[in-house]
This record gives structure tokens, C-alpha cells and sequence, in this order.
């Protein structure tokens, strides 16, 4: 019988081996609602050699891998649905390059999105990247292939959209270039175009087409000063127009809607979060007045106004990563947290909102709707965030239901599920167009051929 | 303290616990060492509470795990959850419960720690003598306005005792009247506290304060932060007896402000590692910068990682002598001296006698020893006298 741990132990040093039951548990379960399961083993490689003789491995023996950065998605993607081997990637932390005059990054694929924040301040400080709102832990790599958002997901789209170029380890062992680098090792300054675009074959595929082990991607202008504003409305159905309005303008970083019970005083509004950079404070006026402008008639109107932000109150809601999401968790004094995060055409949001506040009331859970506008406004992210007691397998199981129900309505909707759990996949797979599946089907077959790569996962 | 078994699945493992605020590096010591998600405070958290639930079970894994905690408290200061402050008081519960239930099945590191501590007075494996240090400094008597509680490193570690030497003659120079205990001490009992063994803790601070209320003590100043931390923060749980604790830094730097200690110029580049016990456990982070910058001519040179955000040397809770972090390129005081090293200086200043072992040591695992010199405070003004 083939001994997988000393073969594993050969590859990366056997204190980076575990088969313990400790390491199991732990990186069985993640922070959501996904119910646990184990992998036999839990290996932490250093190079994008270790990981291809791990892979190989994997493959010649049909053990499953799977992939795992922060661990921070909430809906179960690191979760080992069938065994095997956990890939804790985060040992590979080094910033490869930066390249100041085409503005990029070349990562590795542990690289954690904090590490890269305070590297960037301390080395490059003119440049900077889009800093999702999850905790500083959570990896460039793994918040790529979950097309997750950030800062400047407003102005540039999703953060996988930043992306310049990958280096992938694929599921039989061979380790591929995409992008720009593929015929000159020297520049990642595109993942793609003007070519076929193949980081799409990795990017969304939640580790089931691959290892990514190296990622470029696109850094922005560091503008010297940030501030908020704050616009209050308490008519739901005028968001869609208002955000609109300040995405007409060209003049924010991020926008970030936000409707929420706790404290008291927010119940009730809608609070729009508009973010502005500028080299100086003739900049940040500009931009003001444009932006108040834009917004005038609503306020004449007296259905919505600016609100006046204390200074104390600015450096929490300009904070990146922003320490207060996972304080959400807390609210419950419970350590939990999920939601399902729908990607929706903007005028979708009031029907949104209102089947947030329908399934609060029937499941009673406590809630935030936070959603992100993406791409200059021809979408957004809508939060359906629920928090949670993990003492409370009943309270937990309400939040089970709701989530499902969202994600119905996301569906029925025309939403798109943003990093939807394996159930919520499947739904996405019942309706899909049967030869888009086809298309999925055959590239799953083609790149992984035994079916290794964090099986359960887009499973068509 | 709330019952850490109705708290502690608050935490979320959002990972924060594992940087320093500027996310710089891994700031976590015994994460930094294993790279394992387990062995950082949310995994330790979510291990715990496992094992309460019966969802795993003991195993020596877990028990290396829980017990490679330095309780450094760089979690509770960079967790942003509103529980924070009881995060190393759950970790340290969950000793004594597991110490309890698990009858005695600890790290055996551990448990001759406390075996030592329990026999001897000390985790040192040293028998008696305790006094062999002080080369006739005298004991402490009624009227004397200090007592120096040199502690075990202080009594039986080389380093420690260099130590100890260096900042009884500070004192003796700046005539501050003092005595030790000598073979009348005994061990503080940080550690012990910590590794949750809670009624020796209470049988040693007991035996402490008695002795203290016999010689008419008033006032105590400790050669190490750990000392410090125990009197000043669990003694009084132990017993209302009324003495004032200080850190012989705190009393160098009114004794530098009253001029009764005059450093000569020196020019030396020196870089200053803050103890967990003096820093993140008792918010001084001033009066040892304040002692060096009072040497003129010194530059003091900051490691990136500092003052709050310190990153610990591997040696709290008791793993000075356990050594369950060791044996690594990563274990924490290796990492820590190429920090040191990285800024520039020739000499690491200390101000606590297990980081002084564990620094002495990296220094020279690391090949340093002719670029970084490890000195205590103390000596770096004793040198400059």
C-alpha cells in the first residue's frame, strides 16, 4: 500500500505534512454554514515545484486536492467534499516584481492581500490594489478565483478583472503560462487580450481546473487623500436612480449601499457610502460638487440628503480591509456569518431589499444588507448577510433556509450567485443552457481528467 | 472572567489575530513557527472548543498545540471582536480544564516544568543556591526601600544572572537602598499561572506574599517583566496584601530623569525588543526607550515590528525552557534577531531575562553573534557609565 503521508512528507518536509485529527477538523470546516468534511491530509508547499510534485501525486493516485488560500469564502469552496488533500497554499508568500511603470504585481499564490497592502505603502506608495473587504488573511490568488470584489471594483470591475496574467499548475502536473508571460517571462502585463483569454479556463472555477501559483495583476494610482460622504434616503426604490447618478459623474472611487437594523438609528434608511480620492483638496472639492450636484434634485426634493460624517466617525468607513465586517459576526455573540452575495442588474435592488427584509421576518434573524456597485454601475453585489450563533444549531438551520430561498429568488431574479455553495451550484446547473454546460463539461474533462481538482465543485 | 466554555465559539477565524495591525508579517509567534492555521489563536479557539463539544479528542497533538501559545497577546490586541481582551484568559482556562479532565496528560515539557517548579522552586532543574549569583549583595532588610526580585532566570541563567549583576550595581551606584532574598525566593509563578496550573500558582504567590509581609516589604522591583506581570496583575487576586511592584526599568528611568545616574556618550547603534509581559501585558512601552535615549550619543534604531505590535521571541508561558518552538528557521527568536539585524544596529537591547536566553541562543543558531551583540538595558547603561 502506497504510504501518501511519507510521499507527501518526501515533497514538502515532513513538518509541513499533517494527517492529524486536529489539522483535519480545522481545515474540514470553514467560518459558513457548509456542514464539515475532513481531508485525510493537509500540506503547506513553498514552491511552484512542490505543488506540481503534489499534484502529479494526487493524479497518478485519483486523491482529490483541494486549494486553499484564506479560507474566508463563508460557503464551503475549501471545504473537502470528498477527502484527500487540503493545499494550504499561504507558505507561498513572496511579491515576486512590481513593475511601477506598467503598473502591475507578480504574487505568489499565498500572497495575502494584507502583506501585499503594507508592501506596496512601504515600497511603492504612488501605487496601490483593490483591497477586498474581507479579512487581511484572505489571498490575492483565492479572491481571484471567487471573482471577488474590492475598493476599486467600482472603477475596474471585479478583482479578477485586474488580473494581468497566471501561472497554473494544471491537474496532470504541467505547469502553464497564461497570458502576456507566455511568450516573455518578463511581462504580465495581460492576462489575455489581444489573445484568447485562457485565465478564464481558472478564474470562477473555485480550484477545479487547477493550481494557480503565480498571479500578476494590475495595480492604480495611490491618490494621496480619501474621504467619504454619506447619502441618507428612506426611498428604496430611488437607489437604483441615485446610484446612477454618481456613477454619471465619474468621480468615485467606491460605492457601497448599505441598509442595516443595528444600531437604532440606521433602521429604516438606506445609507450610500461614496468614496473619493484625490492629489489635493482642490481635487476632493471638485469632486464634492460634482458629486453634490449630481444629487440635487433628490435632496430637493426631500427624499434623500448628504449627512454629516464626524471626523471620528470617517477613519472606520475608510478602512481597508475594513475590521468592521467581521465584527458583523459578533452581533449574535456567536462567531458566525454567511450570505449569499447575488450579482444583479442595478435596477433590481428594491425587489432585493424587500425579499431581505421578507425572509428577516419570517426566519427572525438578524441581518445587513450591504452591496457593492461594480463596474461603473451595469451591476452590483447584493449581500443577503445573515450573522449567527454557532451555539445555535436551530438559529443556524433558519439561516440554512433563508439562504436557499434567496438564492432561489436570486435565480428567478436573473441574478447570478457570487461564490455560490455547492447546493446553490447545482441550482445554477439545473437551469443552465444546456450547451454552455456542454462547454463547461468538456473543459473539466480536458484539464482534469480523473477528476481530482476539489471534486464536488461546478460538478456538471 | 466570563465561563470561557459559553464564549469561546465567538471566534469567527478571521485571521487578524495572526498579524500585526500593519499586516507586515505573521505576528503570531507560534503561527509563524508552524504555519498550520491550528496552531494560531482562532485555530486554537476553534480546537478548544471541539473538544468541549466531544467533536475531537485529546490527543498530544492538541496538547502541543494549546501549549506553544506564548500568550504573547498580539490576538488580543489586533482581534477586533469586542471579546478580545479574553482571548489568552480562555486559552489559559482551557489549560486548566484540559490539566483536570485530561488527568495530567500534558506536553511532557510541561508537566517537568511544573514538576521542577514544584520540587525545586524552579523550572531550571536547579537545586538550591539560589543566591549564587549576587556575589555579596545583601539581603533584603526591614528599612531597605527596595526589594530586587531577581526571579529564577535571574538566579540560576548566566544571562539572567549577568543581568541581575548589571542592575544591582545601577542601583547600588545611584544609592538606592535594596536587598534580594536569596535562597529565601521563590519561583513568581507567571509561568505556572499561564500553563494553568492554577493552585500551584496560588501556593507559590501565597508563599511570596507571606514572605513579603514578614520583612515589612513595600516595595518590590523585578529584574523580569514576567515577575512584574504576576505581582502586579494576579498576586492581588491571590491576596489583598499591599506592596508597589515596578520593573527595574521603570526605576532606571526615574533614577536617569533625577540624575542619579549620569550615562557618558556612547555611540552605539542599538535596537530594543519590547517584552510581552512589560508591553502588551502592561502598556509600558516608554520608560525603557527613555532609559537608552538618556545615554548620549546612542541611535536608537526601531525594528518594523514594535511597541504593540512587537513580535514575540518564543519564550512566554514557559517555552524559555520548553522549547515547544524551537528547532526551526522559523522558530520566533530566530526570525526576531534577523529583524534585529535587519535595522542596522550592534546591540539588541533587552529588558527580560527569558527573552535574553531565547535572543542569546537565535544569535547564535544564526551566525550573529559577531554582528549583534543581545545585552540587557541595564548593562547598555552600566557600559556607558
Amino acid at each position: 500500500m502506497i504510504d501518501i503521508y511519507n510521499l507527501l512528507a518526501e515533497i514538502v518536509g515532513e513538518q509541513h505534512v499533517s494527517n492529524h485529527k486536529e489539522e483535519r477538523y480545522f481545515y474540514g470546516c470553514d467560518p459558513g454554514l457548509t456542514p464539515p468534511h475532513e481531508p485525510d491530509y493537509v500540506v503547506m508547499p513553498e514552491t511552484t515545484e512542490e505543488v506540481q510534485q503534489i499534484v502529479k501525486l494526487a493524479n497518478k493516485e485519483k486523491i482529490p486536492i483541494v486549494p486553499k488560500g484564506g479560507g474566508l469564502a463563508l460557503t464551503g469552496l475549501v471545504i473537502p467534499q470528498k477527502g484527500g488533500i487540503v493545499i494550504d497554499m499561504k507558505r507561498m508568500g513572496k511579491i515576486l516584481e512590481v513593475n511601477e511603470k506598467s503598473r502591475y504585481v507578480v504574487v505568489e499564490g499565498g500572497v495575502t492581500h494584507g502583506m501585499l497592502q503594507n508592501y506596496l505603502k512601504k515600497h511603492h506608495p504612488k501605487l496601490r490594489h483593490s483591497i477586498p473587504d474581507s479579512p487581511a488573511i484572505s489571498t490575492v490568488v483565492g479572491n481571484a478565483v471567487i471573482h471577488g470584489q474590492g475598493r476599486l471594483t467600482q472603477q475596474y470591475g471585479f478583482n479578477s478583472d485586474m488580473v494581468s496574467g497566471l501561472e497554473v499548475v494544471l491537474p496532470t502536473g504541467e505547469i502553464c503560462r497564461i497570458g502576456s508571460h507566455s511568450i516573455s517571462s518578463q511581462h504580465w502585463f495581460s492576462k489575455g487580450a489581444p489573445w484568447p483569454d485562457l485565465s478564464g479556463l481558472f478564474l470562477g472555477w473555485f480550484g477545479t481546473t487547477g493550481i494557480i501559483t503565480k498571479l500578476g495583476l494590475r495595480l492604480y494610482p495611490c491618490k494621496k487623500m480619501r474621504d467619504v460622504m454619506v447619502f441618507l434616503t428612506d426611498k428604496i426604490e430611488l437607489v437604483p436612480d441615485i446610484i446612477l447618478k454618481l456613477t454619471h459623474t465619474e468621480m468615485t472611487e467606491d460605492i457601497v449601499v448599505n441598509e442595516q437594523p443595528l444600531p437604532p438609528r440606521m433602521k429604516g434608511n438606506i445609507y450610500i457610502l461614496i468614496i473619493i480620492t484625490g492629489d489635493s483638496d482642490e481635487e476632493l472639492d471638485f469632486k464634492r460638487k460634482i458629486i453634490w450636484d449630481a444629487l440635487w434634485d433628490i435632496f430637493e426634493s426631500r427624499d434623500g440628503g448628504f449627512l454629516s460624517v464626524p471626523a471620528d466617525m470617517k477613519p472606520p468607513l475608510l478602512e481597508m480591509p475594513s475590521r468592521d465586517v467581521v465584527r458583523f459576526a459578533d452581533v449574535r455573540k456567536g462567531g458566525g456569518f454567511e450570505y449569499s452575495g447575488p450579482i444583479i442588474p442595478l435596477e433590481k435592488y428594491p425587489e432585493f431589499i424587500t425579499k431581505q427584509k421578507e425572509l428577516v421576518s419570517k426566519y427572525n434573524l438578524s441581518y445587513s444588507a450591504t452591496s457593492r456597485v461594480i463596474a461603473g454601475g451595469h451591476c452590483m453585489m447584493y449581500a443577503f448577510a445573515f450573522t449567527f450563533n454557532r451555539a445555535d444549531p436551530d438559529e443556524m438551520d433558519r439561516i440554512r433556509k433563508a439562504l436557499r430561498e434567496a438564492a432561489e429568488f436570486t435565480v428567478e431574479q436573473g441574478g447570478m450567485m457570487w461564490k455560490p455553495t455547492i447546493e446553490e451550484q447545482k441550482m445554477i446547473i439545473e437551469r443552465m443552457d444546456p450547451n454552455t454546460l456542454k462547454i463547461m463539461k468538456k473543459i473539466k474533462e480536458l484539464l482534469d481528467p480523473n477528476g481530482i481538482m476539489n471534486p464536488g465543485n461546478w460538478e456538471a | 472572567m466570563t465561563d470561557y466554555t459559553k464564549q469561546i465559539h465567538r471566534c469567527f477565524r478571521c485571521g487578524y489575530c495572526k498579524f500585526p495591525s500593519d499586516y507586515s508579517d505573521f505576528n503570531c509567534p507560534s503561527y509563524a513557527r508552524f504555519r498550520f492555521d491550528t496552531y494560531s489563536t482562532s485555530g486554537r479557539l476553534w480546537l478548544i472548543y471541539a473538544w468541549l463539544k466531544g467533536e475531537i479528542e485529546w490527543s498530544e497533538h492538541l496538547a502541543e498545540i494549546l501549549y506553544s501559545c506564548t500568550t504573547c497577546k498580539n490576538c488580543v490586541e489586533q482581534c477586533p471582536m469586542k471579546f478580545s481582551s479574553d482571548i489568552v484568559d480562555w486559552i489559559v482556562a482551557a489549560r486548566s480544564d484540559m490539566m483536570e479532565k485530561e488527568k495530567g496528560r500534558i506536553p511532557p515539557r510541561v508537566t517537568s516544568f511544573l514538576e521542577d517548579v514544584y520540587r525545586l522552586g524552579n523550572p531550571l532543574k536547579e537545586r538550591g543556591k539560589r543566591d549564587a549569583w549576587a556575589n555579596g549583595i545583601k539581603r533584603y532588610q526591614p528599612g531597605d526601600e527596595y526589594l530586587f526580585y531577581v526571579g529564577c532566570l535571574g538566579s540560576y541563567d548566566e544571562f539572567g544572572r549577568r543581568m541581575a549583576r548589571s542592575v544591582a550595581r545601577l542601583l547600588s551606584e545611584a544609592g538606592i537602598s535594596f536587598g534580594i532574598l536569596g535562597n529565601d525566593e521563590n519561583c513568581c509563578g507567571n509561568e505556572v499561572y499561564l500553563l494553568g496550573e492554577k493552585e500551584l500558582f496560588q501556593v507559590l504567590a501565597e508563599r511570596n506574599i507571606q514572605k513579603f509581609k514578614e520583612l515589612g516589604v513595600k516595595k518590590v522591583v523585578t529584574l523580569s517583566p514576567h515577575a512584574y506581570n504576576a505581582m502586579k496583575n494576579n498576586y492581588p487576586l491571590v491576596s489583598n496584601a499591599y506592596f508597589e511592584v515596578s520593573h527595574y526599568t521603570q526605576l532606571l528611568c526615574g533614577l536617569l530623569r533625577e540624575n542619579k545616574i549620569r550615562p557618558s556618550r556612547n555611540k552605539i547603534k542599538v535596537t530594543y525588543h519590547d517584552p510581552c509581559f512589560l508591553g502588551r501585558y502592561n502598556k509600558i512601552y516608554g520608560e525603557p526607550r527613555e532609559v537608552l535615549q538618556s545615554i548620549p550619543g546612542i541611535e536608537l534604531l526601531e525594528m518594523e515590528r514594535n511597541r504593540e505590535n512587537s513580535f514575540c521571541c518564543g519564550g512566554g508561558s514557559g517555552n524559555f525552557v520548553t522549547d515547544l518552538l524551537g528547532g526551526s528557521e522559523e522558530s520566533p527568536s530566530r526570525i526576531r534577531v534577523r529583524e534585529a539585524y535587519e535595522t542596522g544596529a550592534d546591540i539588541l537591547a533587552v529588558a527580560c531575562p527569558s527573552c535574553m536566553t531565547m535572543l542569546q541562543d537565535a544569535v547564535k543558531v544564526e551566525n550573529l553573534e559577531s554582528k549583534l551583540a543581545v545585552k540587557d538595558i541595564s548593562q547598555v547603561v552600566a557600559e556607558s557609565l
